[in-house]
């Protein structure tokens, strides 16, 4: 027989935030829509356009050097913004935020968690698409630390938004809503499609978006060789700010 | 030293917008019982256990849980109580044991965690997902949760609320173990079975107050008298004039009718002459004891599951 008597205490901070991460991360990378969103859709789009002439590449060097800085910033977006909502808003749905939320697991620490799964998600996206751009024959340029910066920047950006719908839309809107903003992003975003062939008028809205300041930043390093991108990561800064607050702000954890 | 109750709520309001959920309600819940609140769907019992839990703050009135305030020291609280959710509360791709073993994790001194998968059968689940798991795999995982971190207290919210009878009877087997084990456990519940078989203190909720406490014995005890069902709207002007003096005859609630008099084989007789003459047949014809459901109808003229 169990014996019962109670023994109540909380796991140490280090081990709970370990062993949150360590789920959230399963059970990210057991759903398939999200493998498709995150591993598959930016894989198959570097492959493609880089052996398919579909897209007009812009800029120095072949076409792969123009294409893996854009799927690196859809990569970021793909699991940062868009898995994370999706996740999360189900979560929200199904009451595990509530029902965690009523255990001794802070909630600073299930955000933490979640920004360790998209951290851990994201290294194995940018290492999948690295192998395989070089591969394709890019030859990356510039300075490591500025694409890492531009890299965790991007991240903050897209998770304050995907959490920001996620929290305060019902699941199957976030669902809709951030697949939506996902592939439109994508086309307008400076993913694949360069900034340059859209109309002057419209371009410098399209500038300020997150993801063209993180696809124009990784791209000015990686393809140019250029310094730190100091508009692009403030752009991203700004939205950082702008997503996380209002997050922090509007998120309804039931 | 003496041990303040588990939990104190004093004077208890919860409004949503226009609608009153909790409407001035007064708890006591001694440590080391099982106490049932009992009470028809929307009475305002999850309301508030929700309180209690922390997830939501009162509008006015004192809630003490464990001595702390819920929503003030949660940090403090949250690892000394279990709580079961009326639904969910699991990722919808998790498997059962994976996340009862994370659970655990989360708490400093947990359950072994096999021992309870066991114990609840939950070894059957094997990899399928949570969301396609059935309503009571779903119901033993969610109670598993509840108790796997060693708790002082449980708050198990219609925990065996579409389960069959002998999951239900497991469930109570379980309980009862809890509180041998010195677990005080607050029970709600819409189930009258439920509340007399396992509890050691019954709360009647109705509209968001509490209208009855007590031990099912005290709140059963026979009060003399006949209680029958019968068609409604009956005139009984005819059996108030063969009832002895002092002898009142209603019908408190739609076809149930109560003769309160002191009960003898006279009373019985007249009560079922008059029914005979009447044409009526007395359905569930008693005297004595009363069940809780009749408490329960007597205090809210409402029967607990309509």
């Amino acid at each position: 027989m169990t014996d019962f008597s109670p023994r109540p205490g909380a796991a140490p901070v280090g081990r709970m935030l370990l062993a949150q991460t360590a789920l959230e991360t399963r059970m990210l990378l057991r759903n398939g829509e999200q493998l498709l969103l995150t591993v598959i859709i930016p894989t198959v789009l570097l492959v493609l356009f880089s052996s398919v002439d579909i897209v007009a590449a812009d800029g120095p060097g072949k076409r792969v050097d123009f294409l893996a800085p854009g799927l690196l910033a859809l990569a970021v977006m793909s699991t940062a913004f868009t898995g994370q909502a999706i996740a999360t808003g189900f979560e929200r749905r199904y009451g595990v935020l509530k029902r965690l939320g009523a255990t001794p697991l802070p909630r600073w620490a299930l955000l933490t968690a979640k920004t360790g799964c998209v951290l851990v998600t994201e290294v194995l996206q940018v290492a999948l698409l690295t192998v395989i751009a070089l591969a394709l024959g890019w030859s990356p340029q510039g300075d490591p630390l500025a694409v890492a910066g531009l890299l965790v920047l991007g991240t903050a950006a897209f998770s304050g938004l995907g959490l920001l719908m996620a929290g305060t839309l019902k699941a199957e809107a976030t669902l809709a809503g951030a697949n939506l903003v996902f592939v439109l992003l994508l086309l307008v975003g400076g993913v694949v499609v360069p900034l340059s062939r859209f109309p002057e008028a419209v371009r410098p809205v399209l500038e300020l978006l997150p993801i063209s300041a993180l696809s124009d930043g990784l791209r000015s390093v990686l393809q140019y060789g250029a310094g730190v991108p100091w508009s692009d990561l403030g752009v991203l800064a700004l939205w950082s700010v702008l997503g996380l607050a209002a997050a922090a702000r509007f998120f309804r954890w039931e | 030293m003496r041990l303040e109750p588990a939990v104190e709520v004093a004077g208890l309001v919860k409004r949503y917008g226009e609608k009153t959920a909790v409407d001035g309600l007064d708890l006591t819940i001694a440590r080391g019982t099982v106490t049932a609140v009992l009470g028809p769907n929307g009475a305002g019992k999850t309301t508030t256990v929700e309180i209690c839990e922390g997830y939501r703050r009162a509008d006015a009135g004192t809630v003490r849980v464990l001595g702390l305030d819920p929503v003030a020291d949660g940090a403090a609280l949250r690892p000394r109580i279990g709580v079961m959710l009326q639904a969910g509360g699991v990722y919808p791709g998790a498997r059962a044991v994976e996340m009862l073993r994370h659970t655990a994790k989360l708490y400093a001194d947990p359950l072994d965690v096999d021992a309870l998968v066991e114990r609840l059968g939950l070894g059957s689940c094997g990899r399928t997902a949570y969301r396609r798991l059935s309503g009571g795999q779903q119901q033993r995982l969610a109670l598993a949760m509840a108790v796997v971190g060693r708790p002082e207290l449980v708050f198990l919210d219609e925990p065996t609320a579409g389960l069959d009878p002998q999951a239900r009877r497991a469930t109570w087997e379980l309980v009862r173990e809890l509180r041998a084990d010195g677990v005080t456990v607050v029970v709600t519940t819409h189930h009258m079975d439920e509340a007399e078989e396992l509890a050691d203190a019954v709360a009647i909720v109705d509209h968001g107050k509490v209208v009855a406490t007590g031990t099912p014995e005290e709140l059963c005890r026979a009060e003399a008298g006949v209680r029958f069902g019968a068609p409604g709207g009956l005139d009984l002007a005819g059996l108030r004039a063969v009832l002895p003096a002092g002898a009142v005859a209603v019908e408190h609630a739609p076809g149930s009718y109560r003769v309160d008099a002191p009960v003898d084989p006279k009373l019985l007789a007249a009560v079922t002459a008059w029914c005979a003459e009447a044409g009526v047949m007395p359905e569930g014809l008693a005297v004595g004891r009363r069940s809780l459901e009749d408490v329960f109808l007597e205090l809210t003229g409402r029967e607990l599951r309509s």
